[in-house]
């Protein structure tokens, strides 16, 4: 008769009692937020990974669904809240491209500047959480975060908040940048470059550092593309797939920058393509602060308030810092979208942390984990 | 290689230490809060408040309730009734405006949407309550606040919005005016053409 | 005058002379035993307090905060506040635990710890217990802890718990190797087991300015530098924190502990992490002794603190800097590097004591290039073979 334990034992080749069912979350230091991995370990290696989410699931697209056009661009700031600017940013794209709004090209300099410096935060976020999830203990996060700060004190000059700017609007932005705060980005483009340089000089040639993440983890990349893996993730895998180069929306055409692109697909490569990234982000931003034009940044015949667009969907995607972020939406000519649906980078790029975290250790699959970059109230929604 | 990599962090992690303990503005940036307070910018915002001319909430509220912000609000967090007079008509002023601040998160949709300048950000942000569900909510009388407070608070936009109101109030004047003369006008041709007639 | 007869040298011997010349001749010899006990619980238990102070401190300047700063000037007062929170706060024993165990482990744990305090010399004349085996003792004793975390993870039924006691004792029991044999050394060049002759051998100044430490010598540097990755290891401290990962195990074997308890287990450690400075000290940094003739008028107990203090910073400087290695690397750096290392390293000292007799012209010279050559060899190869396939990388940039 064939019991459990004998089915148990003749899929996994584990008898029953050899393996040790650890769950992981929701309430665990480095799980990122709520998040559950259901970890079944032999020693201290991974043999099952059964990731579980959904404690932070806010109802966010039915939300929308019932609320106007406008009152959806705050929640976006929420969805992934180290990234709010370019989640505001891929929201008004989509309801551009129904309603077939223009944008000012003061407007569109402008998103540029603002989703640069979120993807240089966000990234330097990143390496400090990656870090910190290796066992440093703080100091890198730390100093990951005193640069962060600074690039949110920005965000709180010119949007009123830190990180729920809810600042861009279908046809532009909310407000100008006046001059000075363009020079306080000049300053920071300027100042960023040591801070990239500490922190390389501070990790980069660590024996541990290097002994934890090379080889570890390892993504190929026809198993990234056919998950449909975005970001930095993918571009780790050496597949050189970046929304800005191959869609070329904005003014993104305008400027010279690289993508940089690893070939081994492990965690040490999805730290440093991160990086390296902030290294072309600031190449962009110094672009940008130098071409920017006059003129207006919102076409003040743009409606905001009681937007009705023509039946119809759209599809507006960017890259985030973590991927391709993507709002689709239905119009059945209503004051509130039909259909309210997003392409959340993290959610997707999470879906194969279990085949690359099989066969290692617990203490792997925590880095690993946080070299994918997840945020929670993105995964959840 | 061997070391080495440990060995330059640790150069990093004691440059870092030492400028924290010299005061070297890059690296010792932590702010210490009751004492001192970080510079707010301009432009920053917490909660909604609303703009009075006269002294409170039952005196010169610019509000007149047209509900615009509360069908804009993302969070569902505002509660307009419009009041009515002895004739029970609709009167221009709210009768009650609630915000439930444990709701509320901050946007300023409101303040955008609103046609009459009457509700515009709040900057105080040490709010705390000891209970979870009780002095959250609150009354128009507790959001009304006068325009030399806003003024206070964001000075720049205060001015411009005044400056505005003034332009339109002017406007309106000169529009009464002009309506009133053309009706005096219409009233004296309709009198003159019945005298006419008779 | 000779150092040894300073006022400041001679004042702890003097104030237990006063409070012996108390008691009747009987007691004596017990009042002593006892007078030494209480010394070392207060000492320690004060240095403990502010140890966790200066830990927090250092780790926050290296992260550019300023670190506890809210009771007392300049947060002097914070340990005591820690005191009482954690004391006043709720004993928690899971329902599922082996509430014998759960208790034990933390008390074992403690008493071990400070057994280890009993050999060490503090001063020229301070220890509490001379004997001619002291080293072995330290072991004997240290070797006691391991068993109560073990416990603490056993007891507490909880998973976390589980692996992270799994991991102690396999850490602990790899690093004793590596740690006896960084040592052995010392033994040989000074021929004893007790703490007091090796620190004595250590006296003295080559030209008046170069002292007779241990650590300056080849095998002596070396032997110094396993011992203290060892030590770091042995009082799981990051980088080898592994037992109390807290990104993979929340708090390892103390995650069911709270309160007091958890206290206790705090308290352990950084009394195990003192007592193993205290020991790198008295082997390879001259103990109490001062580092200039000229400096011996500082009583000999303030050089081993600042000695002391000196490696307590340096292993939270190594904490603020590194991150934790995994387990299997963990063993590896033990069994494949350290111990072969160590090994090579007792030839090198074999090879210096023997060739102690050449007295040619440049003879010193050679010594030192003959001994840095048996571990520097040793070193590059033992450490390019398991590095090998790591290194920094080239990036593609696809414009």
């Amino acid at each position: 008769m064939n019991t459990v334990a004998d089915l148990f034992s003749e899929n996994t080749g584990f008898r029953e009692g050899d393996l040790l069912e650890l769950s992981m979350g929701p309430h665990h230091p480095s799980t990122h937020g709520v998040f559950r991995m259901n970890v079944t370990l032999d020693g201290e290696r991974v043999v099952r990974l059964k990731p579980v989410f959904g404690y932070l699931h806010r109802n966010h697209e039915k939300i929308a669904e019932g609320n106007s056009y406008l009152a959806a661009m705050p929640y976006t700031d929420r969805l992934d809240y180290l990234a709010g600017m370019t989640n505001n940013w891929a929201y008004a794209h989509a309801v551009e491209k129904l309603c077939g709004v223009e944008v000012p090209v003061r407007a569109e300099y402008l998103r540029v500047i603002l989703a640069e410096l979120t993807r240089i935060q966000n990234h330097a976020c990143l390496c400090g959480f990656l870090v910190q999830d290796l066992g440093a203990s703080g100091t890198p996060l730390m100093y990951a975060f005193r640069e962060r700060e600074k690039v949110l004190d920005l965000f709180e000059a010119i949007s009123g908040s830190r990180m729920m700017g809810n600042f861009q609007r279908f046809g532009g932005c909310r407000e100008d940048a006046k001059p000075e705060w363009l020079a306080a980005v000049a300053k920071l483009v300027a100042e960023f470059p040591s801070f990239l340089d500490e922190f390389e000089e501070l990790l980069a040639g660590n024996e541990i550092i290097l002994s934890r993440t090379q080889g570890i983890g390892v993504m190929k990349a026809d198993q990234a593309v056919n998950a449909g893996v975005t970001g930095p993730v993918l571009r780790s895998t050496g597949v050189a797939h970046d929304l800005r180069k191959v869609d070329r929306y904005g003014v993104y055409s305008r400027f010279e920058f690289s993508v940089p692109v690893g070939a081994h697909g492990d965690t040490y490569d999805r730290y440093m393509v991160r990086l390296l990234e902030c290294r072309e982000s600031l190449k962009i931003l110094a672009q940008a602060l130098k071409d920017i034009p006059d003129g207006p940044v919102l076409d003040p015949k743009a409606k905001q308030k009681g937007l009705r667009p023509k039946a119809g969907e759209a599809y507006g995607r960017i890259e985030g810092p973590k991927g391709e972020i993507g709002f689709y939406l239905i119009s059945d000519g209503g004051p509130n979208p039909y259909r309210f649906r997003i392409r959340p980078p993290s959610l997707i790029n999470l879906t194969l942390l279990e085949d690359i975290c099989l066969g290692q250790t617990l203490a792997d699959a925590v880095a690993v984990l946080g070299s994918i970059d997840i945020v929670l109230g993105e995964v959840d929604r | 290689m061997l070391g080495s990599g440990v060995i330059q962090g640790l150069l990093v992690t004691a440059r870092n230490a030492l400028g924290s303990l010299r005061g070297d503005p890059g690296r010792h940036v932590t702010v210490e809060y009751p004492e001192k307070r970080a510079e707010i910018p301009a432009a920053f915002r917490s909660f909604p408040f609303l703009v009075t001319d006269g002294t409170g909430a039952d005196d010169g509220l610019r509000c007149v309730a047209c509900k615009m912000c509360e069908s804009e609000c993302p969070a569902q967090c505002l509660y307009v009734v419009m009041d009515r007079d002895e004739k029970g008509k609709p009167a221009k002023r709210p009768k009650v405006f609630d915000l439930d601040i444990s709701v509320c998160m901050g946007c300023g949709i409101c303040t955008e949407v609103c046609p009459f300048d009457s509700i515009k950000m709040d900057k105080v942000y040490e709010i705390a309550g000891r209970d979870r569900f009780h002095g959250f909510v609150l009354k128009k009388e507790q959001l009304a606040k006068t325009n030399s407070y806003y003024h206070q608070i964001r000075p720049e936009e205060a001015a411009e919005v005044d400056a505005r109101l003034a332009e339109e109030k002017r406007l309106a004047e000169e529009k009464a005016k002009a309506a009133a003369a053309k009706a005096a006008a219409a009233a004296a041709a309709k009198a003159a053409g019945s005298q006419s007639a008779a | 005058m000779n150092p040894e007869d300073a006022f400041l040298e001679r004042l702890p011997l003097e104030a237990r002379a006063v409070v012996l010349s108390l008691f009747p001749e009987v007691l004596r010899p017990w009042v002593a035993a006892l007078l030494a006990v209480v010394s070392i619980l207060a000492a320690f238990g004060l240095f403990f307090a502010f140890l966790t102070l200066l830990e927090r401190k250092t780790l926050a300047r290296i992260q550019n905060r300023p670190g506890p700063n809210r009771t007392g000037p300049g947060g002097v007062l914070q340990p005591f506040a820690d005191a009482i929170k954690m004391i006043t706060k709720e004993d928690i024993v899971p329902a599922a635990a082996d509430k014998l165990l759960h208790f034990l482990a933390p008390v074992v744990l403690v008493a071990f710890s400070l057994l280890t305090f009993a050999v060490i010399p503090y001063g020229r004349t301070l220890v509490a217990l001379d004997i001619d085996a002291g080293v072995l003792f330290f072991f004997a004793a240290g070797a006691g802890t391991e068993l109560a975390i073990f416990m603490a993870g056993w007891s507490s039924r909880n998973k976390y718990a589980l692996i992270a006691a799994m991991r102690a004792l396999a850490q602990l029991i790899s690093y004793e190797l590596p740690l006896l044999l960084s040592f052995v050394p010392v033994i040989l060049a000074t021929g004893s087991l007790r703490p007091m002759t090796i620190v004595e051998a250590q006296g003295g100044w080559t030209w008046g300015v170069l002292p007779h430490w241990h650590v300056f010598t080849p095998w002596g540097a070396v032997g110094f530098a396993i011992f203290l990755v060892a030590a770091l290891s042995e009082s799981n401290r990051s980088p080898f924190d592994l037992p109390e990962a807290e990104s993979e195990l929340i708090a390892g074997h103390l995650t069911e502990y709270s309160g007091f308890k958890y206290a206790l287990f705090f308290m352990a450690e950084y009394f195990g992490m003192t007592a193993l400075a205290g020991l790198g000290v008295t082997l390879f940094l001259g103990g109490w002794q001062a580092p200039l003739p000229l400096l011996q008028f500082v009583p000999s107990y303030a050089w081993f603190g600042i000695k002391l203090l000196g490696v307590i910073l340096l292993f939270m400087w190594v904490r603020g800097t590194t991150p934790r290695l995994r387990i299997d690397q963990l063993m590896r750096l033990a069994w494949k590097f350290l111990s072969p290392l160590a090994l090579f390293n007792l030839g090198a000292a074999i090879f210096w004591v023997a060739t102690d007799a050449w007295s040619f012209t440049g003879s010193v010279g050679v010594r030192w290039a003959l001994c840095g050559v048996l571990v520097v060899v040793p070193f590059i190869l033992i450490g390019r073979a398991l590095s090998k396939g790591l290194g920094p990388r080239t990036y593609r940039l696809v414009p």
